[in-house]
């Protein structure tokens, strides 16, 4: 019977669906007809697939062939099918004999001339065919390194489509296998020892980075605040295994890995312009919604420069994200759902004249001033956790012998707070103190009524909310790690107040 | 006579051998009509087959019975209705066959008969 069956991937966001692939080929009039809900870039692998085979020296069935892609009723997109189609149409004319589709899944896009070309999206889909029981996959060899970051799967890289013709007809030496990609060494670059003075903000990003709190720098230009944010990334933790794969995923879909070593172990760092869209930062795109930046930023940081210039919708579209962690996208292909937790971290002028000596010498009405800063939306504001002032630099900081600490240095300290954060949260499965939950820090983490005296007087003046306490909790937990001590005191309780109003009362 | 109508005689004459060594017996040739024309209509005493022809002398553009197209199916059908209608004879299966010769630089041309192409 001229039918032949292989099995590929099909991509709905970061879900993958394993796609059946049936060739028959009958006699009549040579034509190709694919069925099985294509989209426009799926159809047009019939040109691409007849000129690979023809390409790769093999001959086109002068037959009529008809394509399923099953289950019909998943949307397919995307050139990745091109592998499956061309040796599912090869096997049905019997010139190779498919791998077994239970086992095998082939990804790949083809070219006119028979190469076969990196896709993005491997990790996921690797890891649906995982899930799917399969325990062979065949890539493009540029996507070697990515597929075998899933453990215990056989991995096969070509490079054109006659090298897997060959290995299916039992020459071995054609395809690469390879090992998990090895990790590249920290970018050089952005040191913390640049940063003149500012001990402030020094204090705030140590703070933010050793307990993933959201951040508010605030302050005249030239006093440091991109400097700050640009150094954020380098005092992190690397991340944890799952973590780190998680990141790898979005970001393979998002197409934006590098291409020689494709596992994403440092915090993502993302700074979008502030003319950005808001589909270019929550994420959108007609047909199957496409990754943001708050979603390239999953695990690391977000940082809005000149965040008043920003579009309000697109600085309230991230409320919902920055509370769940995630963030679902609706459109007419599907709906799709990425992992977005990322820290925040806001920078803005204190008005739009922003004169680098500082407030003293502002030309801007009161009433500038307020509206310019109320473009930042109060219930965005009560979400980020620290709020620090930069003060301009001062001559002696600038020019006299600075001897700053470096980034090396401070993220000893962050890695010790983390450490200490995690032992504590191991219980509840959690990694920093910005995740524990509002209930546990009111209930198995409550502090003595002594050391929240702080608190009180700030909820009776109507300075906190309730989900400013909360916050203020949890910045307190990640002082008292940084600290050494056990349990917060009121020093921290105190110094986490400090950082949380010290923004707003301007 | 044009090159191409000596070409396409070529490939009736090689297509018609091509049915009789099968052991067809060949009802008509060129049936006209003013709808058209039939190539060659055939039968195995049970199945009646209308068959096109379709020669070319080289297959860089395709193989030649890739020329029949939807449009030329339903001509041929409609042409085919019309020869039933003059004839007296029942046929309890009628079925549409192309044939395809492609001419060989020297020796015997290479036919492929698609049974039942559309």
């Amino acid at each position: 019977m001229p039918l032949a069956r292989t099995a590929s991937v099909g991509l709905v966001g970061l879900q993958g669906h394993v796609v059946e692939i049936e060739a028959d080929l009958s006699g009549g009039i040579p034509n190709f007809t694919m069925i099985g809900l294509p989209d426009a870039s799926v159809r047009e692998a019939r040109d691409r697939i007849r000129a690979a085979i023809i390409n790769s020296r093999q001959k086109w069935p002068q037959r009529r062939i008809t394509v399923n892609l099953s289950p019909a009723t998943l949307p397919k997109r995307g050139s990745g099918f091109d592998l499956a189609l061309a040796v599912a149409v090869l096997a049905g004319a019997r010139v190779v004999a498919a791998p077994a589709s239970e086992d095998t899944v082939l990804l790949g896009e083809l070219g006119l001339d028979g190469s076969v070309r990196p896709l993005r999206g491997i990790l996921p889909s690797v890891l649906a065919a995982q899930e799917a029981g399969r325990i062979q996959v065949i890539v493009p060899a540029d996507n070697v390194a990515e597929a075998c970051l899933v453990p215990k799967m056989d991995v096969l890289g070509v490079a054109c489509l006659a090298d897997l013709i060959a290995y299916l007809g039992g020459e071995e030496c054609r395809v690469l296998t390879g090992a998990a990609p090895a990790e590249l060494p920290p970018p050089p670059g952005h040191d913390l020892r640049d940063i003149v003075g500012q001990a402030q903000g020094r204090r705030a990003l140590e703070v933010a980075a050793a307990g993933g709190h959201h951040l508010y720098l605030h302050g005249p230009p030239g006093a440091g605040k991109t400097m700050l944010a640009e150094r954020l990334t380098g005092i992190l933790p690397r991340l944890a295994d799952d973590e780190a794969l998680e990141v790898t995923a979005i970001h393979s879909v998002a197409g934006v890995l590098p291409p020689g070593s494709p596992f994403v172990r440092r915090p993502p760092y993302e700074s979008p312009h502030h003319t950005s869209s808001t589909a270019s930062i929550v994420g959108g795109g007609s047909g199957v919604a496409r990754p943001g930046a708050i979603s390239r930023a999953h695990r690391g940081v977000l940082f809005l420069d000149e965040a008043p210039e920003f579009a309000t919708g697109v600085l309230d579209a991230l409320r919902q994200p920055l509370e769940s962690g995630h963030v679902t996208l609706h459109r007419s292909g599907g709906r799709t759902r990425y992992p977005a937790a990322f820290q925040l971290v806001l920078a803005a002028n204190p008005c739009p004249c922003a004169s680098p000596a500082g407030d003293q010498a502002c030309v801007c009405s009161s009433w500038t001033r307020r509206r310019y800063l109320a473009r930042l939306s109060g219930p965005l504001l009560d979400r980020v956790d620290l709020h620090v002032t930069l003060l301009p630099v001062t001559r002696q900081a600038l020019l006299g012998d600075a001897s700053a600490e470096s980034t090396a240095e401070v993220s000893l300290r962050v890695r010790g707070a983390r450490a200490a954060a995690e032992e504590r949260l191991a219980m509840d499965g959690l990694r920093r103190n910005a995740d524990i939950p509002g209930p546990a820090l009111r209930r198995r983490w409550r502090l003595a009524r002594s050391t929240m005296t702080g608190v009180e007087a700030a909820l009776d003046r109507g300075a906190l909310s309730a989900r400013g306490v909360d916050r203020v909790l949890r910045v307190a937990w990640t002082l008292a790690d940084l600290a050494g001590a056990a349990v917060p005191g009121r020093a921290e309780v105190d110094e986490a107040i400090g950082m949380r109003l010290r923004g707003l009362s301007v | 006579m044009r090159a191409k109508d000596a070409i396409g005689q070529y490939g009736e004459r090689v297509a018609v051998r091509h049915l009789q060594q099968a052991g067809w017996t060949v009802l008509d040739r060129n049936w006209r009509c003013p709808e058209g024309e039939l190539d060659i209509v055939a039968t195995d005493g049970a199945v009646l087959a209308i068959c096109e022809v379709k020669t070319r002398s080289t297959d860089a553009f395709g193989d030649p019975c890739q020329a029949v197209n939807w449009r030329k199916a339903r001509r041929i059908r409609q042409l085919a209705a019309r020869w039933l209608a003059t004839n007296e004879d029942c046929w309890a299966e009628v079925r549409f066959d192309v044939i395809s010769v492609l001419r060989q630089p020297s020796g015997a041309a290479l036919v492929r008969h698609l049974e039942g192409a559309f």
